[in-house]
């Protein structure tokens, strides 16, 4: 075989410079954003204007309010999700991979899907007391059902063929499991992990809404009580902003492990 | 050799009985270039995923040297159409895959791998991942990667079926340059009756309802073959008879 005669698809030309394009529309986005924000106030709607909450922000970062209740809330997600992601992950690989287990287990996770993580604070307050178990074990759950979820169809879906074309150069189960189901499933575990991971920001802050003594819900809660917009702003800006940064790391990671993929 | 000894295979499809392959025997040399042709539904595919030992038959059996197939093993490279590159490893890393299963050291396991990407003549791809090839640079990664683990026979599943007929011939050219310099026994899977021709020691023309062979083809036409072949009286009459045997079946009533 001496001749090359097939070249390989050709990258996009130009994508560089649709993604500056994209950069700079969303710049002005947020611009136009925050102006309307600030409008509306000076408009006579009863809601702080940009400066007034950067001025919170200041107050709160120096007097570490701010720090200690994103510590607070972070600890919680971060241990709540680590705990049920952990779990989700081997579950999730044995469902797929024994029908022995996923007739076991798949009544359950789907059961328990059914009902908003949130509906099970009250009962896991009951039974746990109101310290940080019940918020973490929510979490936890929340984590796991949308990971253990993706996890089982990324073994199920993983393609025939493949396993075949390892069979045939000898590789056995272990192997084949090794080598095949969790390279080929670790795109659908990372969308777990993301969807995961957004469903247990959203229950923390519900959560600390209801119990807690710190945390960015628990301060939004109390700024409620005193008419204080600019702290809830504060909080609510924050946790976006979290959210959104979490997201991008595990996005992040998802482009780096599964770059192989064929996107059509 | 391979022989395949009156296999038989059926399974059951809304409450019958299907009947894939009637009752089959075949023999093959070694170093032979066996292809198969038949229309599908004739139980080409099947008939090879027994000699791979990824279907066992319902009847019958297959012997590989006198010792009965029962599942897979490296003695048998298996080519797919759908090509089952592994995506997420590197052209290189694919073709190591059944040597790192074997048990292969590092070392040997790139020195066999260049050797064999090299004779499928993409070493500048060989730290690429599968999305970045063509279709066809794709079929001649999974050849290497079956070459690599050296099997003594290859199972070829329509192994071009999905590649424009341009490269499809030049697939097919360099798939005999490559078997004449690394010799081993082929059973090539197609339908198309020129493909079949142009690549065999012999043709096997295979009918359905049931499975069965209707016709065994020599084809005794020099190696090497080239493009001047291809257009030679003497392969025009050989396709003749192969295409007359494929399209002319008599269907049993």
């Amino acid at each position: 075989m001496t001749t090359l005669v097939e070249s390989p698809p050709q990258q996009r030309a130009g994508v560089p410079r649709k993604k500056n394009r994209t950069l700079l529309l969303n710049a002005i986005s947020i611009i136009a954003g925050i102006g309307v924000w600030w409008g509306f106030s000076l408009a006579g709607f009863d809601i702080p204007a940009p400066p007034e909450v950067l001025k919170r922000y200041g107050e709160l970062i120096a007097d570490g309010t701010l720090g200690e209740d994103i510590v607070a809330s972070l600890t919680r997600v971060l241990s709540g999700f680590v705990l049920g992601v952990a779990l989700a992950v081997p579950v999730g690989f044995l469902m797929g991979w024994y029908g022995t287990v996923r007739g076991l287990v798949e009544p359950w996770v789907q059961f328990f899907r059914t009902i908003p993580p949130l509906a099970i604070i009250p009962l896991a307050i009951v039974l746990m007391g109101i310290g940080e178990t019940p918020k973490i074990f929510v979490i936890f759950l929340a984590s796991f059902l949308a990971c253990v979820i993706a996890t089982f169809q990324g073994v199920v879906n993983v393609d025939k063929t493949l396993i075949n074309a390892a069979r045939v150069l000898g590789a056995n189960d272990r192997v084949i499991f090794a080598r095949v189901v969790v390279p080929a499933s670790s795109p659908f575990i990372l969308v777990g992990m993301r969807v995961g991971l957004g469903s247990s920001w959203a229950t923390l802050v519900a959560a600390e809404l209801i119990a807690a003594q710190q945390g960015l819900g628990y301060r939004m809660q109390s700024a409620q009580l005193y008419y204080d917009l600019p702290t809830i702003f504060v909080g609510l800006i924050t946790i976006g902003i979290l959210g959104l940064l979490m997201d991008r790391i595990l996005l992040l990671a998802e482009t780096k492990l599964t770059g192989w993929q064929e996107r059509r | 050799m391979i022989t395949i000894d009156r296999i038989h295979k059926s399974f059951p499809l809304k409450g019958e009985t299907f009947t894939a392959l009637g009752e089959v025997s075949l023999e093959l040399a070694d170093n032979e270039f066996v292809t198969i042709v038949g229309p599908s539904g004739c139980g080409k595919t099947t008939l090879m995923n027994i000699l791979a030992g990824l279907e066992t038959p319902t009847s019958g059996q297959a012997l590989l040297d006198g010792k009965a197939i029962n599942g897979p093993g490296p003695d048998r490279g298996v080519i797919f159409q759908q090509y089952a590159l592994f995506p997420w490893l590197t052209v290189r890393k694919n073709v190591e895959f059944g040597l790192k299963t074997k048990g292969v050291g590092r070392e040997e396991r790139r020195r066999i791998a260049e050797h064999f990407i090299e004779l499928v003549g993409l070493t500048q791809f060989a730290d690429a991942l599968p999305k970045m090839l063509s279709g066809g640079m794709k079929q001649r990664v999974a050849i290497a990667r079956a070459y690599a683990v050296n099997p003594s026979i290859l199972l070829m599943d329509e192994p071009f079926g999905a590649v424009d007929a341009l490269t499809r011939v030049r697939l097919q050219d360099q798939l005999l340059v490559t078997w004449s310099q690394e010799k081993r026994t082929v059973v090539f899977i197609t339908h198309d009756v020129d493909e079949a021709v142009f690549l065999a020691n012999r043709v096997v023309v295979m009918a359905a309802r049931p499975g069965r062979v209707v016709e065994v083809v020599d084809v005794d036409l020099p190696y090497p073959r080239n493009d001047e072949l291809r257009l030679s009286p003497a392969f025009t009459a050989l396709r003749n008879r192969v295409w007359n045997a494929v399209y002319h079946q008599e269907t049993p009533a």
